[in-house]
């Protein structure tokens, strides 16, 4: 899992990369991520580029879920960039695709 | 090897137990479901034990086996002989497979993997086979059975722990796919708090699934075994879901409004049903809790600490021993005072830490339960076996030896024994043979007996074969007893035909010299027409017993007290010959000044020492009686060995060597003495009682 900071890649849009296993063994250290580049003044968009995610566990989706629901309570976009089958699988196994709704690109919703 | 592994192999051998137990007992005509349950569970576990030590392979074969008995279970199958024999060599085939593990062999061995491929044909064809025919037998809707093309509602909340605890919910959730159709499934996240509370490694989520399934309400409750304790669970039938929760469901959600907007586009989920059963569910898991109480109460020690702590106590009884010598000589009363305390608490420790060791047999007899049903099919015959005493305890390492000699006269007795069912009817008997295995303490012994109703030991013969191979000379005097019990010679076989099973000629002097190595004895009695008794007599243990411990002019001897009856003055009972009268009983007694060829004379007073060895009693006269003596037993060197009535030896207090006599087989000695005084008419003194000087007290 890399430890790269949010990158802003235009005005407000902040970017997240998340790789390797998303489990609970990172969990406390991505939370710290997500909830700073949510947290922060200059976001008003969250891109999370979840292409490189190859495992997600229960707790790594929980995250997913944190991240949706502190974007709506910050008022925040949050996009979910490319998410490869390893997210998608279990988004769709867990029937959220309506949970993460504009957040996921309109391919990954049916 | 690796820890895991080992743990792992321990605990499935434990279940395979229990269900090749379960299995057995199915055929002879149990149903229910309590068993089927039972033995289902036991399959399950092991391939869940399975899983979590990545042995795939055992997976997967146990799978196969857990599959057909779900069926089983849920009646789609009947469950006949040939099924149960197939389920038996599956077991086999897990235990095969075990110990290839347990030779460090993780991965799945070719030859095994080609056995375990023909098994898993046999069992899935029966699962096709009565996938067809089962399908149209009339099923009974038990509780706990699905509605027909119905499911079930699980509604599940996962506990905040769950995730520490190295589980992961979704796995459950994955692994339940495996037993049907998810139809319907919810993500319930309501609960997850915002921000700075959120703990990312604490479980949030609650599902609530709806599934499509031929599983038992069991079965889907067992696909969450592993976080029981840990979850909220609840396994209703499909289309009866509570309605009335929906009010709890919403106060809920009342809780956490940080979760409203994220409710909104939830789609609504059904009604939160876990709520409206807490309490029930809060009941039923109560045994369960119970249950795990009573386990952890258990403790695996390795066996070889333990035979430390044994060896250290037999150590800890004869420095106490001498202490208390010590202290009887210095006559001070409050050292002796002292020291008797510490006695008793050393004797009391001697007992706990035998205790330790001290296992039911029954374990060990539930495999003949298999072994008599595998065998009597093999031949042909139909025989019941019985057990009785299952719970006797004796020590582990017993235990553990017995088994071989037991399964050879139980499969002798089967084969040899039992008769054909046209030979048993001839005779008058029931077509069914019947075997018996029991078990009991006997005065400081365990007494282990095979009897089987069959045709007996012929003891002409027997006799006739000893002559013939030059066992005894043709103009012996033997008593019929004696005879008989020359089966246990070596290479001595009355089988007319060799068999698959036994009677090849090696077994039975395997059998008395396994068993004599366990400073046992075993002996045959036998009713022409009517059956044999192998009579396996055993030490409790083999490391210390509570002795007597006696004196014969320089040397001293230890009767194991459990055997001693009585104590008395020799000129005070009436004596004749070698019988003496004790108020009217009269017992054959053994002078063992004579015995041993003691030297110098007897005092003025003699002692008799009455024992009891069996049914039998028999008097044993010597010196002086110098009271009760904790014994740790030496055993005997080679040298020694095939001294009759001499047990071991042991180390007093003093230093000296005090020998242990074989209370059994001086009671036979005696017994036999008479016996032979009344069938010959000269009594021949060479063979029975082979004088020995006991001449190695140095040693």
């Amino acid at each position: 899992m890399t430890t790269a900071a949010p990158q802003p890649v235009s005005p407000g849009v902040q970017r997240l990369i998340l790789d390797g296993p998303l489990t609970i063994y990172d969990a406390a250290g991505v939370k710290g991520r997500l909830q700073a580049a949510l947290e922060h003044d200059d976001t008003s968009a969250l891109e999370l580029d979840l292409s490189q995610v190859s495992e997600l566990d229960t707790a790594g989706l929980q995250l997913l879920l944190f991240a949706r629901q502190e974007s709506r309570r910050l008022n925040r976009l949050l996009r979910i960039l490319d998410p490869n089958s390893a997210v998608s699988d279990v988004i769709a196994f867990c029937r959220l695709e309506a949970f993460f709704g504009d957040a996921l690109p309109t391919g990954a919703q049916d | 090897m690796e820890e895991i592994f080992s743990v792992f192999i321990e605990e499935a051998h434990e279940q395979l137990t229990a269900m090749e137990d379960g299995l057995l007992r199915m055929e002879e005509g149990g149903g229910d479901a309590d068993l089927l349950n039972a033995v289902f569970r036991a399959a399950h576990t092991i391939k869940g034990a399975a899983g979590v030590v990545e042995l795939e392979h055992i997976e997967r074969f146990t799978h196969i086996l857990e599959n057909l008995l779900d069926r089983v279970r849920n009646r789609e199958i009947q469950v006949g002989s040939e099924m149960v024999t197939l389920l038996l060599q599956g077991c086999d085939h897990l235990r095969a497979m075990l110990a290839m593990v347990g030779q460090g062999n993780t991965t799945e061995d070719a030859t095994l993997a080609a056995a375990g491929q023909n098994l898993a044909e046999g069992l899935l064809a029966f699962g096709h086979a009565a996938g067809s025919g089962g399908q149209e037998a009339s099923r009974e809707p038990t509780e706990g059975d699905p509605a027909p093309g119905s499911g079930w509602h699980v509604s599940v909340r996962f506990g905040p722990d769950v995730l520490r605890s190295g589980m992961d919910p979704l796995n459950f959730l994955r692994y339940l796919e495996q037993l049907g159709e998810i139809t319907h499934l919810t993500t319930l996240c309501d609960t997850l708090p915002a921000a700075q509370e959120f703990d990312p490694e604490s479980c949030y989520l609650g599902f609530e699934i709806q599934i499509r399934s031929q599983a038992g309400k069991q079965q889907i409750e067992d696909v969450f075994a592993f976080c029981r304790d840990d979850c909220e669970l609840a396994v209703i039938p499909a289309g009866n879901e509570a309605v009335e929760p929906e009010a709890a469901a919403e106060d809920q959600r009342a809780e956490s409004p940080a979760a409203a907007p994220a409710q909104a586009e939830t789609p609504q989920p059904p009604p939160n049903i876990v709520a409206a059963q807490a309490a029930n569910v809060a009941d039923s898991r109560k045994p369960a809790r119970e249950k795990r109480g009573n386990e952890t109460r258990l403790i695996r020690v390795q066996a070889d600490k333990l035979d430390q702590l044994i060896d250290l106590v037999g150590e800890l009884v004869i420095a106490g021993a001498s202490a208390s010598l010590l202290a009887r000589n210095s006559g001070q009363p409050h050292l002796m005072e002292a020291n008797s305390v510490l006695s008793r608490l050393v004797e009391d420790i001697r007992d706990s830490a035998l205790q330790l060791r001290m296992v039911q047999i029954g374990e060990t007899f539930n495999r003949y339960n298999r072994v008599v049903r595998d065998t009597a099919r093999e031949i042909g015959k139909d025989i019941e076996l019985v057990i009785n005493g299952a719970e006797t305890e004796l020590d582990k390492s017993v235990v553990e030896k017995i088994g071989d000699p037991l399964m050879h006269l139980v499969r002798n007795a089967m084969d040899h024994g039992i008769e054909p069912a046209e030979a048993r009817l001839a005779a008058g008997k029931e077509a069914c043979g019947r075997l018996e295995l029991n078990a009991f303490h006997d005065s400081g012994n365990v007494v282990i007996e095979v009897i089987d109703d069959g045709g007996g030991v012929d003891a002409r013969r027997v006799e006739a074969k000893a002559i013939e191979r030059g066992l005894i000379p043709p103009d012996h005097t033997l008593t019929e007893q004696e005879i008989v019990n020359l089966v246990f010679e070596a290479g001595f076989s009355t089988a007319d035909s060799v068999s698959k099973l036994s009677g090849r000629g090696v077994g039975m002097d395997v059998v008395r010299r396994n068993i004599e190595a366990l400073r046992g004895s075993v002996e045959l009695q036998t009713w022409p027409g009517q059956g044999s008794r192998f009579t396996i007599r055993l030490p409790l243990t083999l490391a210390i017993i509570d002795g007597f411990l006696t004196s014969v002019g320089t040397a001293s001897y230890v009767i194991p007290l459990d055997s001693v009856v009585e104590c008395l003055e020799l000129k005070a009972v009436d004596t004749r010959g070698h019988m003496l009268n004790l108020r009217g009983e009269v017992l054959p007694f053994i002078r063992l000044r004579d015995f041993f060829e003691a030297s110098g004379e007897p005092p003025a007073r003699e002692n008799v020492v009455v024992i009891t060895a069996g049914n039998t009693k028999a008097g044993i006269v010597v010196d002086q009686l110098l009271g009760e003596f904790q014994t740790v037993i030496k055993p005997l060197s080679q040298l020694f060995r095939h001294l009759r009535g001499i047990g071991g030896s042991t180390i007093l207090g003093s230093g000296e060597v005090a020998l242990i006599l074989d209370v059994h087989a001086l009671t036979q000695l005696a017994i036999q003495r008479e016996e032979r005084s009344f069938s010959a008419t000269h009594i021949p003194q060479t063979q029975t009682t082979a004088p020995v000087q006991p001449s190695f007290a140095s040693e």
